[in-house]
C-alpha cells in the first residue's frame, strides 16, 4: 500500500465522500472493531463501510454497542468505537456513554444526524444529541461538512485518550457523509490541536514533602484507584511496595492494580470492603491516594473518614484535588511517573509492626466468612465465585454487572492482574456485564472471558446474547440467580424492616433461553457442581449460559450503611438461620416462583 | 486577608474559541458543579475567534481553584484566570428607571451626578440613568434611587480584565497562549 502511493503505480482517488472519510480515520486510528446498530442518518457511512478492513458487530439495542466500546476499551486500554443513527439510535446510547463518563473511558461514539438543511426543524429522528450528552462527555461536536470530518474525528480520538481519559461524541449530518471532499492519505490534521495548559506535574517541592510523610509514617496505607490501571502504573506501584513496605487497599476499579495475592494486598475498601481493610484506613496516620477520587462510597461519612491521617493525593486531574478530601501534599501527574520518582527517595521499610496490627484486626473475620462454614449443600454465592477464581487460576478477565454479586465478586475472585476485572463503578449501570463482555472478548481474543451478572441485570441487555451467537463469540456467563433484586432486597431488609417492595424477581429459564438463541445452558443448585459446569463451560466451543441458583436471602457484608462512618460495619451474623439451617427457601429444579 | 474557608464573590476571567455552544458548555459546568454564579457575561476579545467570558462567582478558595481547574478540562477554553481584587478593573453597566416627577426631578439628577451616572432618558414622571461602575457602585446607587421609586432595572452582569500593567493569563495573545502546542 504505501509502496503503491510511493511509486504511484494506482494513484488514490484524489477525494472521498463524508462517510469514506469516517471510516478512512477509523483506520489511520488503529480501530480493527466498532459496535453499531444502522438507520436512516447514518446509512451513508455503512453504506461504505465494507470498503474497509474494519469489523462491525451488530448489535441488538445502541445500550450494547456504548457497553461493548467500553468493555473494549477498558480491557485492551485502547480507544472503543460505537456507531449509531440519529434521534432513538443517538439516545439509546446515552446510559452507556454516562457510564464510561464516570469511570473515564476513552470511547467514541459516532452519530447520524438528520441533513444540515433540517437541523433545527424537529424533523423525523431529529434530537439535539450535541446537546443531550454535553453533560455525559469530555467533549462533543456536530459536523455538517464533509471536509471537517477527518479533522473532527482525529481531534476526537485525541481528546478520548488524551489526559485523563473518557467518551467523545461527534455528530455528523446525513449530507456531510453524503458529500465529497479532497483526500490526502497522509493528511494527519486535527481540528485544532491541543492548547496548551498550566503546567502542573509533580513539583520537586511536593515530592520532597510526599517522601518526608512516608518515611515518617508508621501506619501508612495505600488506596489504589482506577488511575493505577488507567495510566499502566501496575509495576511501579509494585516496586513502590517492595520497597517502602506499605500495604494497599483497592478501590473497586483499582482491583487488579496491584496483585490480590501479595501479602501487602488487603483488598478492596470503602461501602463492602472487608472490615479490618476499612479499620485500616481509619486506624492509618497516612494515606496515599494513588489515582483514585475518594467517592462516597469509599469514604463513608466524610467527617469522620481517616481521621488520624495525613494524606498524599496523586491524580492526573487537578479538579480532583481537595473535592471530597482535604489533602496534606497534592501531587498533580502521571500516577506512573509520580511513583517512578517516589520510589528510589522513599527509605525501605517492612512495616511489620504495621502489619501485625492490621493482621491482628482480622479478629474473628475469618469465622465470618462464609467460605469457611461447613457444607449445607446449599448454593451461595461466595462458593460460586471462589470456586470460579480457583478454576480459572484468577487469569480470567471478569465482568461484572451490578449489585450484590458485583460486591460478592469484588471480595472472593482475587485479581492480580491489572484489566482483569471489568466493572461499572461510578454509574453501577445494570445491564452493563454481557454487552462490556463481548467488547472485551475483542479485545482479549486469547483471554479466558467471564460475565458474572445478576438475574436482574442479566435481562436488562440479556438480547445481546443474539449478538454472541450471530458473531460466534466465545463468552461464558455466570447468572448469579437468587430470584431478587439482591442488592435492593438486602437495603430493603436491612433499611425498611423487610418490606420487599418491587425486588421478588421472576426470571425466564435461563438454560431454555440460551438454548433458544442456539447457545448452551447450564444449571448448578448444589457446590458440588459448580466445578463440573465450569469445566464444561471452558471447554465448549461458544457461548455458555450457567444458572446458578443460589440463596435467595443472602447479602452481602461487611456493610457500611450508606453515609455512616467507614469504622461502622454491620458484620454477617456469626448466628444466622440462613447459614445454619439454608432455610429461607427451597432450591428445586424449577424456576422460583 | 480573608479566611480561606469563607465564601466570597471573586472574578474570573476566560479566554474561549468562539464556536457554537461554548456558552452552553461553561453554563452547564457551573450548572452540573452546583456553582453559585452572581454574573456571567461574554464577548468578543481584541483577538478574531476568541471570545471572552467574565463570571463572578460566590465560593471558598479551594471551589475556586476546583473551578479554575474544572474550566480548563473544558476543549474550548483557551485560558482560564481568577483575577486578585487588587489587580482587577471592573465595570458593570446598569441602566435604572426611576421616578421622577417634576417635584423629584432635581433630586434624583444630584443623586447620579453624585455617582458620575448619566440621565439618558427622560419623560413627564420618570426617568432613566445610566451607570457603568463597579458591581458595589451601581448596588449603592440603586439604594440612594430607592426611596423615589426604582421602576425597573437591567444590568450587564460584571465585565473585567487585569489592570494595566498586570499580566493575567487571560490576556495572553493566542499566538503565546498556543505556543508549545
Ligand atoms: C440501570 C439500573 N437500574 C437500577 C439500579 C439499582 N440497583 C442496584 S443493584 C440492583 C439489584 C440488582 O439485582 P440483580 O441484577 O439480580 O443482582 P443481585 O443484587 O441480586 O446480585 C438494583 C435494582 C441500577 N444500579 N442500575
Ligand atoms: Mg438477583
Amino acid at each position: 500500500m504505501s509502496a503503491a502511493t510511493a511509486t504511484a503505480v494506482a494513484p488514490a482517488p484524489a477525494t472521498r465522500t463524508g462517510a469514506e472519510m469516517i471510516w478512512e480515520v477509523l483506520v489511520q486510528e488503529g480501530v480493527e472493531v466498532v459496535f453499531g446498530y444502522p438507520g436512516g442518518a447514518i446509512m451513508p457511512a455503512y453504506d461504505a463501510l465494507p470498503r474497509y478492513p474494519v469489523r462491525h458487530v451488530l448489535v441488538r439495542h445502541e445500550q450494547g454497542a456504548a457497553h461493548m466500546a467500553d468493555g473494549y476499551a477498558r480491557a485492551s486500554g485502547k480507544v472503543g468505537v460505537a456507531v449509531a443513527t440519529s434521534g432513538p439510535g443517538a439516545t439509546n446510547l446515552v446510559t452507556g456513554i454516562a457510564t464510561a463518563m464516570l469511570d473515564s473511558v476513552p470511547v467514541v461514539f459516532i452519530t447520524g444526524q438528520v441533513s444540515s438543511a433540517l437541523l433545527g426543524s424537529d424533523a423525523f429522528q431529529e434530537t439535539d444529541v450535541t446537546g443531550v450528552t454535553l453533560p455525559i462527555t469530555k467533549h462533543n461536536w456536530l459536523v455538517t461538512r464533509a471536509e471537517d470530518i477527518g479533522p473532527v474525528l482525529r481531534e476526537a480520538f485525541a481528546v478520548a485518550k488524551s489526559g485523563r481519559p473518557g467518551p467523545v461524541l461527534v455528530d455528523i449530518t446525513k449530507d456531510a457523509q453524503q458529500a465529497s471532499c479532497a483526500f490526502d492519505p497522509a493528511d494527519r490534521r486535527v481540528a485544532r490541536p491541543p492548547r496548551p495548559r498550566p503546567a502542573r506535574g509533580a513539583t520537586a517541592d511536593a515530592l520532597a514533602r510526599a517522601v518526608a510523610l512516608i518515611d515518617r509514617a508508621e501506619r501508612p496505607l495505600i488506596l489504589a484507584g482506577h488511575g493505577i490501571v488507567a495510566a499502566g502504573a501496575a509495576a511501579e506501584l509494585a516496586a513502590f511496595v517492595a520497597r517502602t513496605g506499605v500495604p494497599v487497599a483497592s478501590t473497586l476499579l483499582g482491583l487488579g492494580g496491584f496483585p490480590a495475592t501479595d501479602p501487602r494486598a488487603l483488598g478492596m475498601m470503602g461501602m463492602h470492603g472487608e472490615a479490618w481493610v476499612n479499620r485500616a484506613v481509619q486506624d492509618a496516620d497516612l494515606l496515599i491516594a494513588l489515582g483514585m477520587r475518594f467517592d462516597d462510597r469509599v469514604t463513608g461519612n466524610l467527617a469522620t473518614f481517616a481521621p488520624r491521617a495525613r494524606k498524599i493525593h496523586v491524580d492526573l486531574d487537578p479538579s480532583e484535588i481537595g473535592k471530597n478530601v482535604a489533602v496534606d501534599v497534592a501531587i498533580v501527574d502521571d500516577v506512573r511517573q509520580v511513583l517512578a520518582a517516589l520510589t528510589p527517595r522513599c527509605r525501605p521499610a517492612d512495616r511489620a509492626a504495621w502489619m501485625a496490627a492490621i493482621e491482628a484486626g482480622k479478629g474473628d473475620s475469618a469465622v465470618r466468612d462464609i467460605q469457611q462454614l461447613p457444607d449445607t449443600g446449599k448454593l451461595h454465592a461466595a462458593h460460586v465465585l471462589h470456586d470460579l477464581w480457583r478454576l480459572t487460576e484468577g487469569r480470567a478477565v471478569v465482568v461484572t454487572d451490578v449489585g450484590q454479586h458485583q460486591m460478592w465478586e469484588a471480595q472472593y475472585y482475587k485479581h492480580d492482574h491489572p484489566r482483569g476485572l471489568v466493572t461499572s463503578g461510578g454509574l453501577g449501570t445494570m445491564g452493563f456485564a454481557l454487552p462490556a463482555a463481548i467488547g472485551a472478548r475483542f479485545a482479549r481474543p486469547d483471554a479466558e472471558v467471564w460475565v458474572v451478572a445478576g438475574d436482574g441485570g442479566f435481562q436488562m441487555t440479556a438480547a445481546e446474547l443474539s449478538t454472541c451467537a450471530q458473531e460466534d463469540l466465545k463468552v461464558n456467563i455466570a447468572i448469579i440467580n437468587n430470584g431478587y433484586l439482591g442488592m435492593v432486597r438486602q437495603w430493603q431488609e436491612l433499611f425498611y424492616g423487610g418490606r420487599y417492595v418491587a425486588t421478588p424477581m421472576r426470571s425466564p429459564d435461563f438454560v431454555k433461553l440460551a438454548e433458544a438463541h442456539g447457545l448452551t445452558g447450564l444449571r448448578v443448585t448444589r457446590r458440588a457442581d459448580v466445578a463440573g459446569a465450569v469445566a464444561a463451560a471452558r471447554a465448549a466451543a461458544g457461548t455458555v449460559v450457567i444458572d446458578f441458583r443460589v440463596q435467595a436471602e443472602d447479602s452481602v457484608y461487611p456493610m457500611v450503611p450508606s453515609g455512616a462512618d467507614l469504622g461502622d460495619m454491620i458484620r454477617r451474623p456469626l448466628k444466622s438461620r440462613l447459614i445454619e439451617t439454608g432455610a429461607d427457601d427451597e432450591l428445586t429444579e424449577e424456576p422460583p416462583r | 486577608m480573608t479566611a480561606p474557608g469563607k465564601p466570597r464573590l471573586r472574578t474570573l476571567v476566560a479566554t474561549v474559541e468562539d464556536v457554537p455552544g461554548v456558552l452552553n458548555r461553561v453554563a452547564s459546568l457551573f450548572r452540573r458543579r452546583n456553582y453559585n454564579i452572581a454574573s456571567l457575561t461574554v464577548g468578543a476579545s481584541e483577538v478574531p475567534g476568541l471570545s471572552r467570558l467574565t463570571v463572578v462567582v460566590s465560593c471558598d478558595d479551594a471551589t475556586a481553584a476546583r473551578l479554575e481547574a474544572n474550566l480548563w478540562k473544558l476543549v474550548d477554553v483557551v485560558a482560564v484566570d481568577e483575577l486578585a481584587a487588587a489587580d482587577v478593573v471592573e465595570r458593570d453597566l446598569a441602566l435604572i428607571k426611576v421616578r421622577a416627577d417634576h417635584l423629584q426631578r432635581a433630586a434624583v439628577v444630584q443623586a447620579a451626578e453624585l455617582f458620575a451616572a448619566r440621565v439618558v432618558d427622560v419623560a413627564p414622571t420618570e426617568l432613566t440613568i445610566e451607570i457603568a461602575a463597579p458591581r458595589q457602585r451601581i448596588d449603592d446607587l440603586r439604594a440612594v434611587l430607592e426611596p423615589f421609586g426604582v421602576i425597573a432595572m437591567v444590568r450587564t452582569g460584571a465585565v473585567a480584565m487585569a489592570r494595566a500593567g498586570v499580566t493575567a493569563a487571560a490576556d495572553l495573545p493566542p499566538s503565546r497562549a498556543a505556543s508549545g502546542a
